[in-house]
């Protein structure tokens, strides 16, 4: 069995990471909100859900940082600079790879700013 | 930011408007309050820090075509985009993000943190404010339109609405929040200056929207404690005569009025009217004239309103009335 997927030509890996920063977006802010309006539900105080935030956040982050591994290899490692735009398949890999990559980055800085929160709010906010 | 320069644009205009009645404040720029005041700070922060960056955007797109039109290698322009369009911009959001989630706690303090010695229960109506206290000790003192608070101290107040969306916003004193059909919401806020401030309603929700609002006090602490047990007890006002026209008229179906027979609940409780800087919520200064006019046609001055016209009743029983009020200090 391999631990790196093998490289596959698809438009779907493009979504990886957006996707997953989504994914985190709601498990964050209705695992939050689930909480402090139940909280005798979970049981557990506050704590509980800024650690439920960190650990939604390193699983995102290693998702969004592997997708982003995986761009730059389809990316050529960077051995090829854009702008890739000849109408051949190569092109179209290296400039898929790129947009992936660039994506990621995006990603990877929206999970930490819509994590950030648990970071000050210790409390269920009346 | 349009907005902050046309509220006190707006506050101005209102002032003057009903320069017979009090020059109160309603701009976010001249903080009174703990909330108001850090909001302020980060506004004149994110506004500074706005500029300069402008400044630099502008200053580099001259530089670009007027001073130095040289084509930049690809290398150097992929390092401007990459440290200019990309760390930069992620680096300073992240640095505002931070100082602005610091605040937060400040701002909405938490639900089993301190509970506040004086809780204000705010009820939104078409197109008025009922006004309920709750101190620690002692009975719930009602009121409308006009909100009182000890300087210094945080005040919980209990946001709701009677009918349809309205939104609570004393712009020196804190932020806004919306009164829910339905809902109970809760917003803390704290005076730090003693002052008069308006308060509009900051929510469309019907007709008179912009004709409702209050006016908030920010008092001494000693000062507000006296005032509140002062309004506990049934006021005495001379012109009995008023009195007995005020309930032989109808209006103690509609408005309550402590130690008479004036039961009603469905407008504002008229108990310590006289003491408040305007009527109407808002709008018309305290003064005998004005609220004769009120009284004779509020659907003149509130369309709208569920306050019925009495233009049919005589003007001296009218004016008396008035003036009964005005007396229920
Ligand atoms: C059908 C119910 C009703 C009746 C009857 C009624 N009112 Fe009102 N009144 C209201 C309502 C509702 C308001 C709030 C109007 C607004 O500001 O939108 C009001 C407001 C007022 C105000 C301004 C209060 C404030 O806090 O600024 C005064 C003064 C007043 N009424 C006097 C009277 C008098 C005097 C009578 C009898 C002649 C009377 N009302 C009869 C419903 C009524
Ligand atoms: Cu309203």
């Amino acid at each position: 069995m391999r631990l790196v997927p093998k490289q596959i030509e698809t438009l779907w890996t493009l979504f990886t990471a957006p996707v997953v920063w989504a994914a985190h977006f709601l498990v964050c802010y209705i695992g939050a909100a689930i909480y402090c309006a139940k909280p005798e539900l979970v049981g557990l105080g506050f704590s509980a859900v800024r650690a439920g935030i960190a650990a939604a956040t390193v699983i995102a982050l290693s998702l969004i940082a592997l997708s982003a591994w995986l761009a730059w290899r389809q990316w050529g490692f960077g051995t090829d600079d854009p702008p890739h735009d000849d109408p051949t398949r190569r092109d179209r890999t290296l400039f898929q790879g790129f947009a992936t990559l660039l994506l990621s980055g995006l990603s990877f800085i929206a999970v930490i700013f819509t994590a950030m929160p648990a970071l000050f709010v210790t409390e269920c906010i009346r | 930011m349009g907005r902050y320069f046309s509220l006190s644009a707006t506050s101005l205009l209102l002032a003057s408007g009903t320069a017979g009645a009090q020059s109160s404040t309603q701009s976010v720029l001249e903080p009174a309050g703990a909330e108001a005041q850090q909001t302020a700070v980060l506004f004149w922060v994110m506004l500074s820090g706005g500029a300069v960056i402008w400044l630099g955007v502008v200053g580099l797109l001259l530089h670009a075509a007027l001073v130095n039109r040289r084509r930049l290698a690809e290398k150097s322009a992929s390092s401007i985009i990459l440290w200019g369009g990309v760390v930069f911009p992620s680096v300073t959001l992240c640095a505002l993000l931070v100082y602005a989630l610091w605040l937060m706690p400040g701002l909405r303090p938490f639900a089993q943190a301190s509970a506040a010695a004086l809780r204000i229960e705010v009820t939104g109506r078409q197109f008025w404010w009922e006004v309920v206290y709750h101190p620690a000790q002692g009975p719930p003192v009602a009121s409308a339109n006009e909100i009182r608070l000890p300087v210094g101290e945080w005040v919980e107040l209990t946001l709701k609405s009677a009918d349809v969306i309205h939104s609570f916003w004393i712009p020196p004193l804190g932020g806004k929040m919306d009164m829910i059909p339905g809902r109970t919401n809760r917003l803390s806020i704290m005076a730090t200056k003693p002052g008069i401030y308006r308060g509009p309603c900051a929510e469309y929700c019907g007709t008179s929207h912009a004709l409702m609002a209050f006016s908030a006090v920010a008092m001494a602490p000693e000062a507000f404690r006296s005032w509140l047990a002062a309004q506990a007890i049934p006021a005495k006002s001379a012109g009995a005569s008023g009195g007995a026209l005020f309930l032989r008229h109808g209006c103690g179906s509609c408005h309550f009025v402590a130690g008479t027979d004036a039961r009603g609940l469905i407008g504002p409780d008229l108990s310590h009217v006289g003491s408040r800087a305007t009527v109407a919520a808002g709008i018309l200064p305290n003064t005998e004239d004005a609220v004769t006019r009120f009284i004779a046609r509020p659907d003149l001055i509130k369309p709208g309103s569920s306050m019925p016209a009495f233009d049919m009743l005589p003007p001296d029983d009218i004016r008396a009335i008035a003036a009964w009020l005005r007396g229920l200090q």
